[in-house]
């Protein structure tokens, strides 16, 4: 095992792939000569190794970014591009909802779009909304796109790789304090299934489904409650379109008990679609009501003193378990 | 440069089939229940698919916009399974799912058709750049109208496309309305090909009625395009004979600027021109008008006779 960031991570299944499949370019903002000069970052070093015909800095035109990669899916190429904020996203959509999304639907099936975005997310670092803004529900709500959001160095390489291999749009948000934040990464040559959960801890109490930064959150709150005899199964859902209902249903079943977890705000969150999906398949299962734990409906506040307030934490979420757990019938 | 006569031949007969093509479904669109949707026309507007894309090799490939039934006959689509889709059968080009806005024909290098304005160019900028990273002498077209020259995507295509010098020809079909606005109210600047100066890519008017001078000034911007000279920016100059779509009454038209347009039919400009060189004589020219109709009535009849789609077919065709 290595000890990798996530950007590290990233790095290697973008060279792995580079390597071997010539079809595979990267563009975007800084991808090749980038402001950060930062080995932890994700592109670091590829235009020393691949060149600038496959390693391509664009102008900042995230409309074009996107295009290209979808005029280049369709003659076959396997491009992966990158937003640098999630926030830009929106620059971006058009192409991604509109074309990227659509137009396989709209040939009838006789074009595919093989091409990844890869999208730099989360809070945390005091950038405030423009930069910061979870947005990967609004990626799940176009439905042809993939969308991934790992975890873990290992999951993001693995996830990652496969994402380049799939022949449909896929979006991969990472986030980017993940970069700094070092995990195993197995040595030789895997992938990670996209569409599959994973259980990141095992338990038989309340189940709680997160993805993305959220996960250590859950696997300290868990850590914490395990003291009081409150035993919390982690379901890292990795994937969140398509969605891996089995993992979480089979999950839900065992505990009886569900708190759904996502940085991102609240209304509209994808939290939402997890709990309808319990609610129609498992409600039976359910011995309380299930709980979400989100960011609330504001804005990502610059100041760290009311970004903390944004953030879900691990006090919000074990006060969550507990009120599940707690909630007699 | 003279044009071969069979290049003429080639446009004339793009033209008339896209005519009849277009003018029967103005019919077939008023006939309710026959087709679902909008239907939106180039009435007068073919020299410009029919010149461009006599000036392209099979290898080319064209992104198209709403107004796309010229530019995919003259690439040869092929008119029954076109019909077909426009009336959302199970046997047109996209099985229902496209209908008349959307149509995506690979098999002729056409592979988007898209409907939101300016969403081709950026497209087209990675279609042409594949083109380039494979080392393919081919080009792409993207034709787009005046109105998406104010998109945001057409300023950053036409700059990405200039900085990688990529094969691309960006034709500005030029039809002098957006929507109810007419030219003036939507753009200051004279010509839409003065842009091309900003992106340092060169800007050729043509007249968008003339299709021999849009077929010369589209083989010089593909020869600048395949020998690496990266894109043009080409505005064939036209007029939006028919409203928006069929359902527009036109009221914001003046009827003597659509009269004065009809007299400058690009049929007839280039027929006229081969029936005095001798290129085609009156009789064949009356035999290309049969013909287009009996193929017209033939798609037509293939596409009202053809099922539609099984309902359970709708959740097919999103992913792979």
């Amino acid at each position: 095992m290595n000890e990798l960031g996530m950007g590290q991570a990233v790095n290697q299944a973008l060279r792995e792939e580079m390597a071997r499949d010539a079809n595979v370019f990267i563009a975007g903002e800084g991808v090749g000569v980038s402001i950060h000069d930062n080995p932890m970052f994700p592109t670091w070093g590829l235009l020393e190794a691949f060149g600038k015909e496959r390693v391509r800095d664009t102008p900042v035109s995230e409309a074009a970014i996107a295009g290209l990669a979808v005029g280049a899916a369709e003659a076959g190429l396997r491009p992966v591009v990158e937003v640098m904020f999630s926030p830009f996203f929106t620059l971006a959509s058009d192409m991604i909802v509109n074309h990227a999304a659509k137009l396989r639907y709209l040939s009838g099936g006789k074009s595919s779009f093989p091409l990844v975005v890869r999208i730099k997310s989360g809070s945390g670092f005091g950038a405030g909304c423009q930069h910061s803004h979870n947005l990967e529900a609004w990626a799940a709500h176009a439905p042809g796109l993939k969308v991934v959001m790992p975890a873990t160095p290992a999951d993001a390489k693995g996830l990652l790789k496969s994402a380049i291999r799939d022949d449909n749009p896929v979006i991969f948000f990472e986030d980017m304090m993940l970069y700094f934040a070092p995990g195993p990464v197995p040595e030789e040559e895997y992938l990670v299934p996209i569409g599959k959960a994973d259980v990141k801890r095992e338990g038989k109490d309340v189940t709680v489904v997160t993805w993305s930064r959220m996960l250590w959150v859950a696997m300290s709150a868990a850590g914490q409650l395990a003291a009081d005899g409150i035993d919390v199964e982690v379901v890292d859902l990795r994937t969140l379109v398509p969605l891996d209902k089995e993992t979480l249903l089979a999950s839900v079943r065992k505990t009886g008990r569900l708190v759904v977890l996502h940085e991102a705000t609240r209304t509209g969150g994808f939290a939402g679609e997890i709990a309808a999906v319990v609610m129609e398949e498992a409600f039976s299962s359910l011995k309380a009501p299930l709980r979400r734990v989100t960011g609330p409906d504001i804005p990502v506040p610059a100041s760290p003193a009311l970004e903390s307030a944004y953030l879900p934490d691990e006090a919000k979420l074990t006060a969550a378990i507990r009120s599940v757990i707690d909630h007699l019938y | 440069m003279t044009i071969s006569v069979e290049k003429q031949k080639e446009m004339l007969w793009t033209m008339i089939l896209s005519r009849k093509f277009e003018e029967t479904l103005t019919e077939l669109c008023r006939v309710q229940g026959k087709i679902p949707g909008m239907m939106i026309l180039s009435t007068g507007q073919e020299a410009v698919g029919s010149g461009v894309c006599a000036a392209l090799v099979p290898e080319d490939v064209i992104i198209s916009n709403h107004r796309s039934h010229n530019h995919l006959l003259a690439r040869g689509a092929d008119p029954n399974a076109l019909m077909a889709e426009i009336f959302c059968k199970k046997t047109g080009y996209n099985k229902g799912k496209s209908g008349t806005l959307h149509l995506a024909v690979p098999e002729v290098n056409a592979p988007c058709t898209t409907t939101v304005v300016g969403g081709g160019l950026p497209i087209a900028v990675g279609r042409a750049f594949a083109q380039q990273y494979r080392g393919e002498k081919a080009v792409t077209v993207c034709f787009f109208g005046d109105g998406a020259a104010n998109e945001g995507s057409f300023h950053e295509a036409l700059n990405l496309a200039s900085l990688w010098q990529l094969p691309v020809l960006f034709v500005c079909e030029n039809n002098m309305y957006a929507g109810a606005q007419r030219y003036e109210e939507h753009t200051r600047v004279e010509n839409l090909a003065d842009r091309g100066a900003g992106y340092a890519m060169p800007g050729i008017v043509v007249d968008g009625n003339d299709a021999a001078a849009v077929y010369r000034a589209t083989l010089d911007a593909r020869q600048l395009a395949i020998a690496g000279k990266g894109p043009t920016l080409l505005e064939c100059k036209t007029y939006r004979c028919r409203g928006h779509g069929e359902q527009d009454p036109q009221h914001y038209q003046p009827k003597a600027e659509i009269a004065a347009w009809q007299e400058r039919c690009p049929i007839p400009r280039l027929s006229g021109g081969m029936l005095s060189s001798s290129a085609i004589t009156a009789a064949e020219l009356a035999a290309l008008e049969q013909k287009a109709g009996d193929i017209v009535a033939a798609a037509v009849r293939f596409a009202e006779e053809s099922p539609y789609p099984d309902p359970a077919e709708a959740l097919e065709d999103v992913y792979v």
